[in-house]
């Protein structure tokens, strides 16, 4: 017990630890692994938490990430995903250990449970973070995307603790699993005076449905109503098919039926984050465009170099959208080759 | 039933009158309208009210122009307006909002059944209001919902979680944030909106009127601060290829080969 005490005295900067979908969100693997550079640069220690029940398997894989000390609530009463159980739970946790800052995964779930933590505790919490970093004075700096992406702000919280934010799936990369990573593993049972769920679960089926694999997806090849047809739109599941990417489609083409509802990547569609995104025949309208602020590396092709695809794209081709799709299958296909 | 609607005003732009020069928004340039989800969310409002009775009252926090999308709720079917528009209020995040939101609607409306907010603006894009709020007003809260119904003093609500199609019920009073996906909303028609902007009033409440904590309000109360905001794609080489197509298809490997070939995860070297 004492050694935890030395510890308690110590930063930290902890990560909660956000396991549903646990194959395809990473989230709280990212995060981990960006806690764990910035705790190098404020001499902090990671934490992370694990709440529900039965659920040691993701305890184990948060060290082999990077995680110094996990706190656990495991209780069959909580093993139910619910907002406010697990709000409750981190504010007790938080309100102990006093962390210095609080990471939290914009999943759903996440973007629910945050901001009822950062309330209860009165502090700062940034939403949906792009980036994060540590400035010359140890604050955290949170760069947040606004008017759909048009815009960055950095944002600090100054003076509350702890300073929490919501960070954008795929924005930092896990660390490898270190299988011989050792950590402290702190067990706590389920505090009395946990107050009783007032919203609750009556029943949750999971979808089977492309939304992931879209959101997930390391390349997106996206259309616009420029590539003029349906025919000619199905060019490009050739061209994501040869990429191992996913197809996505703006809405007037989702409206003219060449993609289906699920493939639409807008304010009212998917949010996507790929490595490349390739836009052919986008025009760029506000909604769309906040839908893919998380691409990394944008190649837009249209007839018209001043549509504002083009100025957001890192390489803008200035060519028919179908014609390069053509000279990119075939191109793709003779690199791709032996 | 006693429903509260919480509506923001955003600026209505699909190109963002963006000063790249001075790197700031020229919001006076920028016309408002009601934020999209907000709009969804008084059409949950005014479909309870058709079927279950009752008033809805429309909250919105902003400067004096903000009144314009109050008015337009009045000429959707909302029977009372109220405008928080106070300078000490400006600049606030989503801690000292949700505590003057909470706020007026304890002084407003003590007996509402339920809270109606947007699922997210379209400007900040916090989503953060709405969970914060029910924080506030120590009431259960379910955010995402898609749709809504009353049995008695139960709120059935479905929605979409991170791959999981749930069904949640709460007791009321609640509250909900309100998604886009349902909940398509009417439009007023003309002279509805005419007759509203000229006979309707919208009622306007200082942070007085309200007896807020002046710690709280404002940028005072908020625990952010704004350090930079700036345009990301000005980071952006935006580098600009045109010709023939078979040129540019060649060139695009050429320099960005690597790019693409890290994100299929194959060597694109196997070219003969």
């Amino acid at each position: 017990m004492a050694a935890s005490k030395d510890k308690q005295s110590q930063r930290s900067i902890w990560v909660f630890g956000d396991y549903r979908n646990y194959f395809q969100n990473r989230v709280t693997l990212q995060l981990l692994s960006r806690a764990t550079d910035l705790a190098g640069r404020i001499g902090a220690r990671v934490c992370a938490t694990v709440f529900g029940h039965e659920v040691d398997e993701y305890v184990g894989e948060y060290i082999a990430h990077g995680a110094h000390t996990v706190y656990v609530v495991d209780d069959s009463r909580i093993k139910d995903y619910n907002v406010d159980t697990y709000a409750s739970l981190m504010v007790w946790l938080i309100r102990q250990h006093n962390p210095e800052i609080v990471l939290v995964g914009a999943t759903t779930f996440g973007r629910e449970f945050a901001p009822k933590v950062a309330k209860l505790l009165a502090t700062g919490l940034t939403a949906d973070c792009v980036g994060l970093d540590i400035d010359e004075e140890g604050l955290l700096v949170q760069t947040a995307p606004a008017f759909g992406g048009n815009l960055l702000a950095e944002i600090v919280t100054p003076a509350r603790r702890p300073q929490m934010a919501t960070v954008r799936p795929g924005v930092y990369r896990e660390i490898p699993h270190n299988y011989h990573a050792t950590g402290e593993v702190l067990r706590l049972s389920l505090p009395q005076d946990l107050p009783r769920p007032r919203v609750r679960l009556v029943s949750a089926e999971r979808q089977v449905q492309r939304e992931q694999r879209l959101e997930e997806a390391r390349i997106v090849v996206c259309g616009g109503r420029g590539m003029g047809s349906l025919k000619r739109f199905r060019n490009l599941a050739e061209l994501a098919r040869l990429m191992g990417g996913e197809v996505g489609a703006t809405r007037p083409v989702v409206y003219a039926n060449w993609a289906g509802q699920d493939a639409l990547v807008g304010q009212a569609g998917r949010h996507i984050k790929p490595q490349v995104l390739l836009a052919f025949g986008i025009s760029g309208a506000i909604q769309h465009t906040a839908a893919i602020t998380g691409a990394d590396f944008i190649i837009a092709v249209n007839k018209n170099p001043g549509a504002t695809m083009m100025k957001l794209a890192d390489v803008a081709v200035v060519a028919d959208a179908n014609q390069t799709c053509l000279a990119l299958i075939k191109e793709l296909k003779k690199h791709l080759r032996g | 039933m006693n429903l509260v609607v919480c509506i923001k005003q955003v600026p209505a732009v699909s190109e963002l009158p963006w000063d790249p020069q001075s790197g700031t928004l020229k919001r006076n340039l920028a016309e408002g309208m009601m934020n999209p989800a907000c709009r969804h969310a008084l059409e949950a409002a005014l479909r309870l009210k058709e079927i279950h009775g009752g008033y809805i009252t429309a909250i919105s926090m902003g400067p004096p122009a903000a009144a314009e999308i109050l008015h337009e709720a009045l000429a959707l079917g909302a029977d009372k307006a109220v405008l928080l528009s106070d300078p000490k209020l400006a600049g606030g995040d989503t801690l000292a909002t949700s505590y003057t939101l909470g706020r007026a609607i304890y002084k407003l409306c003590p007996d509402f059944d339920l809270v109606l907010c947007g699922c997210h603006t379209s400007d900040s894009e916090t989503a953060q209001v709405g969970p914060q709020l029910c924080v506030e007003l120590d009431i259960p809260g379910v955010a995402n919902v898609e749709h809504l119904q009353v049995r008695g003093r139960t709120l059935i609500m479905r929605r979409l979680a991170d791959n999981f199609l749930e069904t949640l019920e709460m007791d009321l009073p609640g509250l909900v944030t309100v998604t886009t996906k349902q909940y398509l909303p009417r439009y007023a028609s003309l002279g509805g909106l005419n007759e509203a902007f000229q006979s309707s009033e919208v009622r306007t409440l200082t942070a007085a009127d309200l007896d807020l904590d002046g710690d709280k309000v404002g940028v005072a109360g908020s625990a952010t601060r704004i350090r930079a905001v700036y345009a990301p794609q000005a980071a952006k080489e935006n580098v600009v290829l045109k010709g023939a197509v078979k040129d540019i298809v060649e060139e695009l490997f050429n320099r960005f080969g690597d790019r693409i070939a890290g994100a299929i995860g194959k060597d694109l070297n196997g070219r003969q």
